[in-house]
């Protein structure tokens, strides 16, 4: 066990935890963040994701003692007030069915859209590619994202 | 499912103190074999005196949106105002009936008495303001929670007329609204949900948490019907965070799969195994790894896929139990101008839910309490009240949301686990299951295999038609024996032929496995549509017709057929594979390489065809566009049907491209979306939906837009290449 200082959502928290623990059981189980979401275990699902100094990482495959002083935002931190333009993109094309991937698929179509601002199908593919929807939401966050890019353009 | 019989008796009472407001229950009618519980009635709805109005809802949120849906039909007659409508989650409770949330039933079973108790409010609401006024309620009009009386503009909110109209007497045939005046219904009124699941603030089974909750794994056995023969902990005790290992043992519960009273029992199957308990998810994970156990597979040892397969070859080459029998299926194939004969293949499918199955309990003095994402609450019920020894009235479950469900949650295994784990460690446990947990500790869509044999006068009319379905049965799993249909092998769904073609028989036989089977999205839809959808086209094929003209063919006159027992509504069967073929400019060329189908199925209700566009390359098929047509009957919420249709066909794809479970030495040889695929974005085809107007009461939408996507997509496959695809996961040839 060893302590770990963490920048989560802009505020310092301390943990003690293994640490090989992995960052998504960290924020779930530790700190009660349980809005980044356990699909896989293994990067194949996307739905763990969090951004790391505004990186999409899936936290399910990140150790807690790799983290260092880079700053952990997760979904309940993307905006003060859940109007995000994704968030607000995500509500407008009705994309959420039963929801449980939603936080991670949201978390990374805005780090895609922060690094390229107009994004291509084909990038929205790669991207949100690496993601798993059980209920088939694809086509709505395809629009989703498109409507996300012209808001913030 | 037949339509619910509704009784006008009382569906509607005053159920609280008229101080607290409006709260009136009524009775939500499970099926027309269930007698209402007539003084026990099982959802409120209730305005408080600030005018906020809530609605419980007693069925489970998996993304088809029933908690939005039924809070719109009651909504919708109470005349009330949308913006102040808060949908209240109900625990499992026997004034609600039956709680299970299954068959695509909430919105068919609730629409006639949600509709009655909104309008018995409304109408106890204008009275109420008509005799303060001292005007005939026929001048008075509810609108947007506001009676208003129409000559003098006088208004009166609810919130301000509710405690007042709770005393009054609740009529018992209030009038309805006509569909024209729907200002709710039928509009595509944003999902309750949505800002909590884009905030990451709902909350799923996975991310409930109780005061001094622990974490606990469970290492099950890999071989089905494995047992604990021994195991050594030591090493899993000196994890940091570990604070128990134990044996968990596996009850043989005569558990009855619906927890229904007198319903016939059988040994529900449950996994057993070692659980460790822990501070946190990872130091039981780590715990888990550190396990030494010796398992005592069992008989099931022996069992591979491939045994199956062979199992299966040999049920169909002699007779089966005959399901259905009209004329002389094998006499008129015998002496038939042409015949086509066809062997289907469809593998063992897992429901991989987004989230991992998981729940929490807390079992300590002689009471029970459960937090989980369930489907049937009455199953866990009765199964807990057997496994724990302890009567229902100490048994207590909240459901959350569920983080999909597809027909994994009606099971009560996860539940009842945790419960096992939280009495042995007296304090609260959610148990948490990886994705390999869930993948080889499912209850599998059976695999099945089909013999179809088909002829053709020398008019090229189908004359014979004999299918004979071989699989593990479901049913036979669940309820010990096999029903009359045959495992729940439903004939009219899929086949339309039944009743058109003179000579008409399915054989069913059961094949034994030790996997164990339960229900997945649209269930024997899943299999047998895929089957009859692609064998008409091979008739099409032989009798040279066009796959559309055979369809209208054979449908025609299904109404005149002896037996037709889901009521297939020819005309509604038609009119949607017309719209999804003028949609989809059916028989208009397509480049070399592409290739269009067309299927069509009727469940629960409701209507689907498709149109499928593929391009096929070398060893690869891309779905690039499916058009679809759907007639649900009175539609709810449009956008909430064309989500369950884009999303049946992402999981009839997923399916038909990639789903496969297989099973060697006993266990499963999946463990994870890297070896059990679904689709991804990438490969997500155009969807187009075109909803069919009906007048018809609302029909289900959870399972109707499964089963045709796959044939439609081999038949395009066909269309394309010549080469038909009788084996799914569908593989093409390089």
């Amino acid at each position: 066990m060893a302590t770990y200082s963490l920048t989560v959502n802009g505020q310092r928290r301390t943990v003690d935890a293994d640490p090989e623990m992995p960052l998504l059981w960290a924020l779930r189980d530790l700190l009660q963040l349980t809005g980044t979401k356990f699909g896989c275990g293994m990067a194949l699902c996307g739905s763990c994701t969090v951004h790391l100094d505004g990186i999409a990482t899936r936290s399910c495959v990140t150790p807690i003692s790799s983290v260092g002083l880079r700053k952990i935002t997760t979904i309940e931190g993307l905006s003060p007030d859940g109007r995000h333009p994704v968030q607000q993109a995500w509500l407008a094309e009705q994309v959420p069915q039963c929801g449980y991937c939603q936080a991670g698929m949201i978390m990374s179509a805005a780090a895609l859209l922060a690094a390229k601002p107009q994004p291509s199908d084909a990038d929205i593919d790669q991207v949100l590619g690496q993601h798993i929807c059980r209920c088939g939401t694809y086509q709505r966050i395809r629009r989703a994202v498109h409507r996300a890019a012209e808001a913030k353009s | 499912m037949s339509e619910p019989a509704i009784s006008r008796r009382e569906f509607v009472r005053v159920s609280a103190a008229a101080a607290t407001g409006l709260a009136l229950s009524f009775y939500l009618p499970l099926s027309a074999e269930e007698k209402p519980p007539a003084v026990t009635p099982n959802t409120w709805l209730k305005i408080d005196p600030t005018g906020e109005i809530s609605l419980t809802v007693a069925r489970s949120e998996m993304g088809q949106g029933v908690r939005t849906s039924l809070a719109m039909i009651l909504a919708e007659e109470l005349e009330a105002d949308w913006s102040r409508i808060r949908v209240v989650q109900a625990d499992l409770d026997p004034k609600y009936g039956n709680q299970i949330t299954g068959g695509s039933g909430s919105v068919r079973q609730s629409w006639p008495m949600l509709r009655r108790a909104g309008a018995a409010a409304r109408e106890m609401l204008i009275a109420t303001a008509a005799d303060k006024w001292r005007v005939p309620a026929s001048e008075c009009r509810a609108r947007e929670s506001t009676v208003e009386h129409s000559s003098s503009g006088r208004r009166l909110s609810y919130g301000e007329l509710a405690a007042k109209a709770a005393t009054l007497p609740v009529p018992q045939d209030p009038p309805l609204k006509s569909a024209k005046d729907f200002r709710i219904v039928g509009t595509a009124v944003a999902r309750v949900d949505g800002p909590r699941i884009v905030t990451g603030t709902a909350t799923y089974g996975l991310d409930f948490t109780a005061p001094g909750m622990l974490y606990a794994m469970i290492a099950r056995p890999a071989v089905f019907g494995g047992r604990v023969k021994s195991f050594n902990a030591d090493a899993t005790k000196r994890v940091a965070g570990v604070r128990a290992a134990m044996e968990v043992a596996r009850p043989e519960l005569p558990i009855p799969f619906e927890g229904k009273p007198g319903a016939k029992g059988h040994q529900h199957f449950l996994w057993g195994g070692v659980a460790v308990v822990a501070d946190s998810t990872w130091a039981a994970m780590l715990g888990r790894r550190a396990l030494q156990v010796e398992w005592d597979d069992g008989a099931a040892a022996s069992e591979n896929s491939a045994g199956m397969r062979s199992a299966f070859q040999e049920a169909v080459s002699r007779p089966g139990q005959v399901v259905r029998n009209d004329g002389d299926a094998a006499g008129a194939f015998e002496h038939a101008a042409h015949k086509v004969e066809a062997v289907y293949e469809l593998p063992f499918l897992s429901h991989a839910p987004m989230e991992p199955p998981n729940c929490t309990a807390l079992v300590r003095d002689g009471r029970c309490e459960i937090w989980g994402p369930i489907q049937n609450p009455s199953g866990v019920q009765a199964a807990l009240k057997m496994a724990l020894g302890l009567p229902e009235s100490a048994i207590t479950i909240h459901i959350t949301l569920l983080g999909g469900g597809f027909g994994r949650r009606l099971n009560i295994d996860f539940p009842v686990e945790a419960a096992l784990v939280s009495s042995a460690v007296n304090a609260p446990v959610k148990v948490v299951w990886t994705r390999e947990d869930d993948l080889a500790h499912d209850y599998y869509r059976p695999a099945t295999y089909h013999r179809l044999r088909g002829a053709l006068d020398d008019q090229k009319r189908v004359t014979a038609w004999w299918h004979h379905i071989a699989s593990p049965s479901v049913d036979l799993f669940y309820e010990g024996n096999i029903s009359p249909d045959a495992g729940g092998v439903q004939i009219v769904g899929p086949g339309m032929a039944a009743g058109t073609v003179p000579n008409y028989r399915i054989d069913y036989t059961h094949v034994p496995s030790s996997v164990p089977r339960g229900w997945w999205r649209a269930v024997d839809l899943t299999f047998n549509t895929f089957v009859v959808q692609a064998f008409i086209d091979e008739l099409a094929a032989a009798a040279g017709k066009d796959p559309l003209a055979l369809r209208r063919e054979l449908i025609g006159d299904a109404s005149s057929a002896p037996a037709n027992p889901e009521r297939v509504d020819p005309a509604r069967l038609l009119r949607v594979l017309d719209v999804a073929a003028e949609k989809a400019n059916w028989g208009s060329a397509l480049p070399a390489g592409r290739g269009r189908g067309i299927a069509c199925a009727f469940g629960w209700g409701t209507y689907v065809a498709y149109v499928a566009e593929v391009f096929v390359g070398s060893g690869s098929v891309r779905v690039g566009r499916v058009v679809a047509a759907v007639d649900c009957g009175q539609v709810i919420n449009p956008e909430l049907v064309k989500a369950q249709v884009e999303g049946g066909i992402v999981f009839g794809l997923s399916a038909a491209l990639y789903g496969e479970i297989t099973v060697d030495g006993g266990r499963v040889q999946q463990s994870n979306f890297d070896d059990y695929p679904v689709l991804r974005i990438d490969q997500m085809p155009k969807v187009e939906v075109h909803i069919v107007p009906s007048a018809a009461a609302p029909g289900g939408m959870g399972e109707p837009p499964v089963p045709a996507i796959a044939p439609a997509v081999t038949n395009a496959i066909f269309a394309a290449t010549g080469k038909r695809v009788r084996r799914l996961p569908i593989k093409v040839p390089a």
